[in-house]
Parts: C-alpha cells; sequence; structure tokens
C-alpha cells in the first residue's frame, strides 16, 4: 500500500469502517510512513477536538413540548413503569421500602433497554458488515450442530421454509459482552435474526411483541432459553414467525 | 392482543421511535439552517412529516431516515428563501461545481461573541464550512452516522460521503488550528 491509497482509507480507519485486512494494511502502512502517521494522529487530534466541545445543540423545550403535544395517545394509553416511577419520584416521600424495591425495577428496566438496544445493534450489524452467517445452510441438522462446543447453549434450530419463512443458517454473535447464538431466517426480501441466550429466570414467560428503533421485536423464553426475534417485517407478520417457530420446536421435542 | 395498527397506537409507536432522536434533528436543523427560528420550525415539519410516513419506514434505523426529512424540509426552506431574497439566483450557480445547498450568510450564528469558549467555537467553524461539507461533517461527527447511514440519509454513494468527509475533516481541520493561532479570526473563507 502506498501513500495515495493509504490516504482515504485513513478517515475510514479512524470512523471504524474499515473490515480487518484493510485495517492490517493501513496501519502496517502507517507504522513505516511518517508522513501518514502524522496525517492519523491529525485527524484523530481533530475528531478528538470536536468531540470535546460538543458542539451539538440541545432541542429547545419548548420545541420538544410542542411535539410530544401531538402525540397526546402515549401516556394515557398505556402507561408503563417508568411512567409510573416518574410520577412515583416526583413525591419525594417516598417509603424506603418501597423505594428500594423500586430500584429493582429501575435496574432491571435499564438493563432491559441496553440488551433491546443492543439487539438493534447486532441486527443492524449483520445485515451490514456482510457476515449474516458462520454457517449457511438451509438444513436444521446442518446449523444446530454447529454450534456445538461454540456456546453453552443448544439453541433450537427448525425448518419454516413451508411456512413462508427460509432459514440461512447461523452465526455466532455478541450481546452484552457474551456470546450469543444467533439463526437467521427470511422472509421475502426482509432478514429476521433470532437471538438465543440463556433465560435469566426459570419461569416461563409469555411471548410479547415490542417496536424498537423502528424494529420489530418478539421475545419468548423456551424450556431455560430466552429468544429475541428481530426484523423489520409487520408485527404481524413477526408475531406469525414466533407462532410458528414455538410450534415447530415442540413439535421436534415432543413436548 | 392489538387488534392490527390503529391511528393512536401508530402515534405512539411514532413517538417511542422518532422522539429519542429529537435533539440529533434539531442539530442537524441548526447546522442546516442556522437560524434557531427556522430550526425550529423545520424540526417542527419534519416530525410532522415522519408521523405520516412512518409506516413506510422499512428495513433501516429510523435515525438516518429522520435526518433525511430534516435534510429536505430544510432545502425546501432554502428554495424559498432564495426565491424571496435573490430572484434569479439558479442560473448563476448552475455552473458551480460544487453547489451549495444553503446561502452563506453573513453571521447569523449569536455566538460570534463568545470566541472563548470551545463549544462555540467549534460550532462557528462547523457552521462555516461550505456544503456539502458542512452536512457531512456533522452527521458523521455529531450525529455519529455510519458512512452507509450518510449515504442513506443525503441520497449520495457511500464514495461520495467519503471523499466529502475527507474535504470537510481537511478545512475544518485548517480552520481549527488557524483560529486558535489567531485568537478567534472570522471562520472559513
Amino acid at each position: 500500500m502506498d501513500c495515495s491509497e493509504c490516504g482515504p482509507l485513513l478517515h475510514a480507519l479512524i470512523d471504524n469502517e474499515l473490515d480487518a485486512g484493510h485495517a492490517v494494511a493501513v496501519e502496517q502502512h502507517v507504522a513505516g510512513c511518517a508522513n501518514c502517521a502524522a496525517e492519523l494522529q491529525s485527524l484523530q487530534d481533530l475528531r478528538r477536538s470536536i468531540a470535546a466541545a460538543r458542539p451539538g445543540y440541545r432541542a429547545p423545550a419548548m420545541l420538544r413540548a410542542a411535539i410530544e403535544a401531538r402525540s397526546p395517545a402515549s401516556h394515557s394509553a398505556r402507561p408503563n413503569r417508568r411512567a409510573v416511577l416518574t410520577g412515583f419520584a416526583a413525591g419525594a416521600a417516598a417509603a424506603t421500602a418501597l423505594a428500594a424495591s423500586l430500584a429493582l425495577i429501575v435496574t432491571r428496566d435499564a438493563r432491559d433497554d441496553r440488551l433491546r438496544a443492543e439487539l438493534v445493534s447486532a441486527h443492524l450489524r449483520s445485515l451490514q458488515a456482510d457476515h449474516l452467517t458462520d454457517v449457511q445452510s438451509s438444513n436444521q441438522h446442518t446449523v444446530k450442530p454447529w454450534f456445538n462446543g461454540r456456546l453453552d447453549v443448544a439453541p433450537p434450530v427448525v425448518d419454516l421454509t413451508a411456512q413462508g419463512f427460509t432459514l440461512l443458517g447461523g452465526r455466532l454473535d455478541y450481546i452484552d459482552g457474551k456470546a450469543v447464538a444467533a439463526l437467521v431466517y427470511r422472509r421475502r426480501t426482509h432478514i429476521i435474526n433470532v437471538f438465543v441466550v440463556q433465560a435469566r429466570g426459570t419461569e416461563p414467560r409469555a411471548a410479547r411483541i415490542e417496536t424498537v428503533q423502528g424494529f420489530n421485536v418478539r421475545t419468548w423464553t423456551d424450556q431455560g432459553l430466552e429468544l429475541m426475534a428481530i426484523s423489520d417485517i409487520e408485527a404481524d407478520e413477526l408475531r406469525e414467525f414466533g407462532d410458528k417457530f414455538e410450534a415447530a420446536t415442540r413439535q421436534a421435542t415432543g413436548s | 392482543m392489538a387488534e392490527g395498527v390503529d391511528e393512536t397506537d401508530k402515534a405512539r409507536r411514532f413517538r417511542d421511535a422518532a422522539l429519542p432522536h429529537l435533539d440529533a434533528v434539531y442539530t442537524l436543523a441548526r447546522y442546516l439552517l442556522r437560524n434557531p427560528a427556522d430550526a425550529d420550525d423545520a424540526v417542527q415539519e419534519c416530525y410532522l412529516r415522519a408521523l405520516r410516513h412512518f409506516d413506510s419506514v422499512r428495513g433501516s434505523s429510523i435515525k438516518p431516515w429522520l435526518l433525511a426529512i430534516l435534510r429536505n424540509v430544510c432545502r425546501a426552506e432554502y428554495d424559498r428563501r432564495c426565491r424571496q431574497e435573490q430572484p434569479g439566483l439558479e442560473e448563476g450557480q448552475a455552473g458551480d461545481a460544487v453547489t451549495p445547498m444553503w446561502r452563506e450568510p453573513e453571521d447569523t450564528l449569536e455566538a460570534a461573541s463568545a470566541r472563548g469558549d470551545d463549544t462555540e467555537r467549534m460550532r462557528r467553524l462547523i457552521a462555516s464550512l461550505p456544503e456539502p461539507f458542512r452536512e457531512t461533517l456533522v452527521l458523521r461527527e455529531i450525529e455519529d452516522l455510519s458512512y452507509r447511514e450518510i449515504a442513506e440519509a443525503i441520497s449520495a454513494p457511500v464514495g461520495t460521503v467519503m471523499s466529502r468527509l475527507a474535504r470537510a475533516r481537511a478545512l475544518l481541520r485548517d480552520a481549527w488550528q488557524a483560529d486558535r493561532h489567531e485568537g478567534g479570526s472570522d471562520g472559513l473563507q
């Protein structure tokens, strides 16, 4: 690699947009080239200066209120736990015991939020980085054994091709700093990622659908596993996918 | 289970998805229009349009989509300014290699006095970058969008994003260093 090739890639390097191969090539060139090393340093300095200056703006409260006022349904329709908590926190004279139990809920809520955000990131990553599958097969008997020895969970892998959801394969992914199984299905042109992790509690929880950053997420538990399907398909279709997935798993295990 | 997707549900989903990005949308509006009142109007219009078309957002995260709408709103606002203030501007600009999307105002930044403050200094320098470099830099460095998301937001190829970003950073770096050495001059020229 020479300087004319390296120059434009320095930006991609500091923006984390290079794949591992190119990143190594750029770093090797920089290690032996004082000019490019200086350029890289200067770009990094600039990025740090921008970040330190915090040049973003906060939307004025009036503007926020005006936009919130346009969707009046949100508070009245279904008060969530956090809304209840906010109201609660406003009254400062909280009983200590109650506050302690609420703190537990808050912690779990925050953890769930982070988990959901990571779920979306992992889903996006799988679509963008050209790394959808580690094992590419529409055969459940190829995909399932692939996870053996790679994870401490054995994800249920079912073939749903007949039901309109094609199994594309599986891969290892990382959620919340832990390796998890990801099963990949396709519905027409849409990708569905199913992340499988060890369930946190033992009690089975009913399936639920929610929207996170514009994606639909269906969460359910199955025999000590927690499964999270995420996709941009309609909520109804994702519900259908989850129902069929669960039905096929039950059939496979004979339970 | 909820039966279908009614308007109330849509408004709630929209709110949950779009409201967390309000500061990001407002920030881009400030940098594109360089005027707080216009930015306010543009953001309100952006959220109105976004709610209307919320059903059509598919296969991408909502932030680049929102920013793309905001950008279109700002572009319309810019066109309106041009028609009002400078009839006949289109012909004059047609031949330019890099046509600025928005006209450079003389000094609409309320921050011109606060030169000692790094935040205001950086804001002023970024705001004086010419388009389309300013927009690309804001989307990358402040909004933290990936190259692909920027490409989506501005409807341009990733290669264009990369070359604009490189140019934007070179311009901003020069201006930042010059500004520091001169103790505060008038930004980029």
